[in-house]
């Protein structure tokens, strides 16, 4: 035999290779997860302990009655998510969700800004009666939830 | 009587099955003095398909007249709904999407039955019991908790209606073309199961395995491709990909298929990479369960999860953990007995084939480990949901490398060449790949992926087509065709993805009818807002005069509907489509200074997303002919062969 690597000994080494990649994409994807999934926050829990600036998140809660403002433009909304101990304003830019309805429950996909203004890249409310943003599912353990599962019912 | 008898087709189907599933094995383990149990085994599969074939028949009668004495039917469909929807209704909801995956099933077990004849007949017989076993745990889930063909004990008055979102045109294909695909896979399984058993992992089984692998192939890229399209113009979100666990379900089975398709021409040509072909077509099943138990249980929240009950879920995860577990001791059991194939250089056809396996698996595990992920926080009552941010950057560290050695593996030969030889071509592609690169940063300022994207497209797009070079194209192998065609799509999927993520227009006004708004080169008015009303619909329709570069106006018309049974509104996008693009319009609600929202796209080559998936489903149509077409001549010229032998034997 030559310097060829006998057939075992290839397969051996293909074999680590392979594994060697896969765990390295486990390694990598878990850490990345870490970094980069959204967490979901309540207004309580972002009032309290904010995320940082910038980080995606995800607000669930209540639109508070009487908080929703349009904005000149004609396409800007404001308004107040609240779950009973705290209310964070939210911004968002397009077209509003069929169900979007002041004490409606609703999660906003974004970030929020340096003055404390949460600014939505996206808002999922309730838009048919099989769909609900898991995140509104079981609020109850929070003060608010009550109100926030009787509008999902 | 057409509901029960097309319960008593699916008992049948499902004894047929087990008797299927009992001769076989018998058959295998014992194959002497059983060959009259061993000759039921394929008719069993053949009638087993012809009746579940019957039943999903029967369930499609009685959702085109409306049966409301059928539960299924009164709260799945509607009398007033048309008669597409009527019939897409029928696997739009859990029961009947079931009924369709195990006649799927039995139809690629029949399949095998009637057409497979290379294999050595135990390893057959193998087969065929595997696909039933799995095709049991699938007949007791829908016989026992989700029976179609339930009746009320009153008829309803009216049926509740099917959700609008599902009535589309996409629907009515969508979904039975993605389960040809995920239960396409289910044969391969069964092969790897049969193979293991008796220990044939030979060339010639990979020949065999090839063409249903890629017939199930075809179809999850062709269901895909038409999913994404779906969600792009239904959903309305101007997006094409939403990385939601429903998609990913649908896209880790086609990875594993992908990987498997490839690994399986390494053993068919060169008689190499044995047991990880195994593995793969075990993996590739699996992952078509796990989609379903994400899909059907309901577990993780997902836009498309339409039909989904909880309960349920356990009984397929029971499942899923029955075939997948039971699989992998068999693999770990038999593993070790399959003999190390032929050996290969690393520079060699099969080197980078191997790169493209390694690289599909990782990007699968990436996709799997995302998916998952806020279910294993949610144990810990920490919920989190994982996106974009996550897994384009994540799964193009191991496509890019893929895509490189994309460029230069189908110029290999197999088992050893040198780079040398392939240098001029290579360094082509590459020149080509920098070049579109330099033009898209001229262009204006890309992020780091589409400006990657454009670079692989360019340069995977000329080197797809360099095996052609230097021979003569009319007597080039359909399957070669299909390898070109297939790599080509592939880049004309990634440019199209490149272009729309670098270079989207995106305008949100408030207008009022006459206003004009510009979004990139197009010019858009709205000319006014009026109701509409459809079969089951009414909508505001926003009139809109679009032209391109001051060209021609065309007409789009967005609408905001609102169905009522059940109620729900739904938002109908326009668009208009020219080669090098779309414009992507929707309507919102009237302010109370009467103007409308107006949300307004223009997606450059956004198309040839699809159009390269389409490329992709074409190359591998192609390739399965070229395959099936060498098959028939082979066996036609063994048949004359033998012909003459036993002429011979005659005469002399």
């Amino acid at each position: 035999m030559n310097t060829a690597l006998k057939p075992k000994h290839q397969r051996l080494v293909l074999v680590m290779l392979a594994l060697a990649v896969l765990i390295g994409a486990a390694l990598l994807a878990a850490w990345a997860l870490r970094n980069q999934a959204s967490f979901f926050y309540v207004p309580s829990d972002m009032a309290a302990d904010p995320p940082k600036p910038g980080q995606a998140v995800r607000l669930g809660g209540m639109v508070q009655e009487g908080s929703i403002e349009t904005e000149a433009d004609g396409v800007t909304v404001n308004f107040l998510v609240g779950d009973g101990d705290a209310t964070i304003p939210v911004r968002y830019s397009g077209i509003l969700p069929d169900l979007f309805v002041e004490g409606s429950g609703v999660v906003a996909e974004g970030r929020l800004g340096t003055d404390g203004t949460f600014a939505a890249d996206n808002l999922l409310a309730k838009h048919d009666e099989n769909y609900v943003p898991r995140e509104l599912e079981g609020m109850h353990r929070e003060q608010a939830g009550e109100l926030v599962a009787e509008s999902l019912q | 009587m057409i509901p029960e008898a097309g319960l008593a087709a699916l008992w049948l189907a499902a004894a047929l099955a087990a008797l299927q599933f009992l001769a076989g094995g018998i058959a295998v383990h014992r194959p002497q003095g059983n060959e009259l149990l061993a000759s039921l085994v394929r008719p069993a599969a053949a009638i087993q398909a012809l009746l579940t074939g019957l039943a999903f028949l029967a369930l499609l009668y009685v959702f085109s007249v409306t049966d409301l004495s059928v539960k299924l039917v009164a709260s799945n469909s509607h009398s007033a709904k048309p008669m597409i929807y009527k019939l897409s209704g029928a696997w739009g909801n859990h029961e009947g999407s079931m009924l369709l995956w195990v006649t799927v099933m039995a139809l690629a077990g029949g399949g095998i039955a009637l057409l497979e004849r290379r294999l050595p007949e135990r390893t057959m017989m193998a087969t065929l019991a595997a696909q039933a076993f799995v095709g049991l745990g699938f007949y007791a889930f829908l016989l026992f908790s989700s029976n179609p063909f339930e009746r009320l004990p009153q008829p309803a008055a009216e049926g509740m209606g099917l959700n609008p979102l599902l009535q589309d045109v996409g629907l009515a294909f969508h979904p039975p073309t993605l389960y040809f695909g995920y239960v396409g896979l289910s044969v391969a399984f069964s092969f790897a199961v049969g193979a293991l058993l008796t220990r044939q992992v030979t060339p010639d089984f990979a020949r065999a395995m090839r063409p249903w692998v890629l017939f199930a192939w075809i179809f999850l890229t062709l269901g895909i491709t038409a999913g994404s399209y779906w969600a792009y113009y239904e959903l309305g979100w101007g997006g094409w990909w939403f990385w939601d666990p429903v998609e990913n379900a649908s896209l880790m089975p086609w990875l594993a298929a992908t990987a498997l398709l490839h690994s399986v021409s390494v053993l068919a040509a060169r008689d190499a990479l044995r047991t990880w072909t195994i593995m793969l077509g075990v993996v590739a099943f699996s992952m078509s369960m796990v989609g379903t138990f994400l899909v059907r249980s309901g577990v993780l929240t997902s836009v498309h999860a339409f039909a989904v009950d909880p309960e349920r879920g356990s009984f397929i995860l029971a499942l899923l953990a029955l075939y997948v577990g039971s699989a992998l001791v068999l693999f770990g059991l038999r593993a070790g007995t399959i003999s190390e194939g032929e050996r290969f250089a690393i520079t060699s056809r099969e080197g980078a084939l191997v790169v493209n396996n390694v690289a599909l698996s990782a990007i699968l595990g990436i996709v799997l480990l995302g998916t998952l992920y806020p279910l294993l926080t949610e144990a810990f009552d920490v919920r989190v949901s994982v996106g974009p941010p996550y897994f384009n950057p994540v799964s193009a560290i191991f496509l890019v490398p893929m895509l490189v050695v994309l460029m230069v593996g189908p110029l290999l030969r197999w088992r050893k060449d040198s780079l040398g030889r392939v240098s001029k071509p290579v360094l082509g592609a590459l020149v080509v790949a920098l070049a579109a690169l330099a033009a898209a940063l001229i262009l204006g300022p890309v992020e780091v992926l589409p400006a990657i994207g454009f670079m692989l497209s360019a340069g995977v797009a000329v080197a797809s087509v360099m095996p052609l070079a230097g021979r003569n194209v009319l007597r080039l192998p359909l399957a070669t065709w299909g390898m070109v065609l297939a790599h080509l799509g592939v880049a004309v999927s990634l440019f199209g993805m490149a272009a729309d993520s670098a270079f989207t227009k995106e305008v949100l006004v408030a207008a009022r009818p006459g206003d004009t708004s510009e979004v990139g080169p197009w010019t858009v008015m709205l000319d006014d807002a009026r109701p509409v009303a459809g079969p089951n619909w009414t909508a505001m329709a926003g009139n809109m005069s679009v032209s391109y570069r001051g060209g021609d106006a065309i007409h789009v018309a967005p609408q905001a509907r609102n169905y009522w049974s059940p109620v729900q509104s739904t938002s109908e996008v326009a668009m208009a489509t020219r080669w090098n693009g779309q414009f992507y319009a929707m309507i919102g609600d009237e302010g109370e200074d009467g103007r409308w929202q107006l949300m307004l796209w223009w997606k450059p080559f956004v198309t040839w997303i699809w159009y390269g998936g389409l490329l992709i489903g074409l190359g591998g149509m192609l390739a399965l002919v070229g395959r099936v077409i060498a098959d028939l001549k082979r066996r036609d010229i063994q048949r004359r062969v033998s012909e003459r032998r036993d002429d011979a034997e005659v005469t002399a």
